[in-house]
């Protein structure tokens, strides 16, 4: 039996509220006014709560938008001015990173009432100049130095993987397949067009073997999150209460080269093992995964990480059927970066507003049926962060 | 400008000159004074060899700024013979096809340029093995 300390419906930090933008290309909104319409939506969802501290997480505002102090300008331009806000950055990993800060916050004493939101804006820049910001994610003297993009990093890790496993040249397809059938039911989607697997086989290439239907579609969005104690605020009658069961983030070298076997997300590992041992759970109770799916090899690396594949069998769980909403192991469930769009900071915060819908039953046509705990990881970088969250439905109090 | 950041990294970039751990004998490179293997000090600086072969490569097309001179360019991880894998350029192909495991050696080379005023950043690269030196 297990200990009632770790029993999961035991967990006192819940979601009370959470709002997302579209994802897309944003011209008419800035940086401050998609992070407050995620709050203003975060803010409504939770009937009036206020938040006694703010998270932002971001990732390229600093070089994108030149602006820094994003705790200070967000929480003055949304109505929340003079509370304790930063901003939390850990690249593409942020948006988890904020989320575990927040948790802790509440968990310590400090807060009853945490805000994450999660904003990126990349299209104000050209492509190059977006490269560049991304690639500050990298070890820059060795390899931003070098010439390396998060394209040709993802390439260099697929080529590896479809080399050294003997896989089939579309065995990553079914990520990008499964995606974008997904985004059609997610209405906040930047793409809800589903791909067929002869479209995949024609995609433009941009950095072999990578392809455009292997890679994520930078893009603005911001979400938000507000995450409470328990029995601090009435909780909602009409829907399920969500809990953060387990949070955990872990960390690896950032650079690609210094890791042993760069084929292992050794940060996710760490990340997957920490939060199933927090909280007594293992992959056979995880009913949907929102896993990192930045390039589609990051996905099978992800899922061989966290335990749900043996090293080179990641890239399975996305074929003949699996990995869909009525499959066993349900992924990318509203599209994923993919197909939702990769909003970078905001990912992670993405992740987990949508992982809340499913289990509140709130997920309209890209509902998994009888979801009651899901998982969610983003990555930063090749790998150098990881931040994995496990939610689930809580008992009625 | 960055100039003292560069300059700094001459050895590295330059020479290819890494650690060896004095404790458990691992080569590092880049160096980084605490051995990842063991967690000891290591500070003895090891010159490398230069000699590698390709782990991974890719072709890089859409460049990021200070790159698009160069583009469309080779990028590889080297796993150098002393055990350490790097991220580098591949150059001098010619036409020779690149293959996983190909034997590769290190040179020097224009890594980037910041425009007319800016720096010009050398570093290695790595072309493959010539016959002669194999």
């Amino acid at each position: 039996m297990t200990p009632p300390s770790r029993n999961p419906t035991n967990a006192d930090i819940v979601i009370a509220g959470l709002g997302m933008t579209p994802v897309g290309e944003h011209w008419n909104s800035s940086l401050r006014e998609l992070a407050l319409q995620a709050i203003t939506a975060t803010l409504d969802d939770a009937a009036g709560l206020r938040p006694n501290i703010l998270y932002v997480a971001n990732m390229l505002s600093p070089m994108l938008s030149g602006q820094t102090q994003l705790g200070a300008l967000i929480a003055d331009f949304s109505g929340l001015r003079g509370i304790e806000a930063l901003t939390i950055e850990a690249a593409g990993a942020s948006g988890g990173a904020a989320m575990r800060q927040a948790e802790m916050a509440i968990a310590s004493g400090s807060a009853d009432l945490a805000l994450v939101v999660g904003v990126e804006k990349m299209t104000d820049r050209v492509s190059s100049e977006v490269e560049s910001a991304l690639s500050t994610a990298s070890d820059v003297d060795y390899e931003a130095v070098q010439g390396a993009t998060r394209t040709a990093q993802a390439a260099l890790l697929m080529r590896r993987y479809l080399h050294e496993h003997q896989a089939p040249p579309d065995a990553l397809a079914g990520f990008g397949l499964i995606a974008h059938a997904n985004a059609v039911a997610n209405p906040l989607a930047m793409f809800r067009k589903a791909i067929s697997p002869e479209a995949y086989a024609r995609a433009p290439m941009l950095s072999e073997p990578v392809t455009i239907f292997d890679a994520a579609p930078n893009a603005d969005g911001a979400a938000a999150v507000l995450l409470a104690r328990r029995g601090t605020f009435p909780e909602n009658p009409d829907r399920p209460t969500v809990g953060i069961l387990g949070s955990a983030v872990a960390t690896a070298a950032p650079a690609l080269h210094d890791h042993d076997d760069p084929l292992t997300l050794t940060a996710a590992a760490r990340a997957a093992e920490s939060a199933f041992q927090r909280t007594g759970l293992t992959t056979e109770d995880v009913d949907f995964f929102e896993l990192h799916d930045i390039f589609s090899v990051y996905a099978a690396l992800a899922l061989e990480a966290s335990g749900f594949a043996g090293r080179g069998e990641g890239w399975k769980l996305a074929q003949d059927g699996q990995g869909t909403r009525e499959s066993e192991l349900p992924i990318l469930t509203f599209g994923g970066s993919k197909a939702r769009g990769d909003a970078g900071g905001a990912t992670g915060v993405y992740q987990i507003a949508e992982a809340a819908l499913q289990l509140q039953g709130r997920a309209g046509e890209a509902q998994v049926p009888g979801a009651r705990i899901g998982m969610t990881q983003c990555v930063g970088g090749s790998g150098g962060t990881c931040a994995t969250h496990l939610l689930g439905v809580l008992e009625a109090d | 400008m960055e100039v003292a950041r560069h300059w700094r990294l001459k050895k590295q970039r330059y020479a290819m000159t890494g650690e060896v751990c004095p404790h458990c004998q691992s080569k590092i490179f880049p160096p980084r004074d605490i051995c990842p293997d063991c967690g000891e000090d290591a500070r003895d600086l090891y010159q490398f060899s230069g000699h590698g072969e390709v782990y991974s490569f890719t072709t890089v097309y859409d460049a990021p700024a200070g790159f698009e001179a160069g583009a469309p360019y080779t990028l590889a991880l080297i796993k150098l013979d002393e055990g350490p894998m790097v991220t580098a350029q591949l150059t001098d192909l010619d036409s020779r096809g690149i293959e996983i495991g190909m034997p590769v050696e290190m040179v020097t080379r224009k890594l980037r340029s910041d425009g007319e005023r800016g720096m010009l950043v050398y570093g290695y690269k790595f072309r493959p093995l010539l016959a002669a030196a194999a």
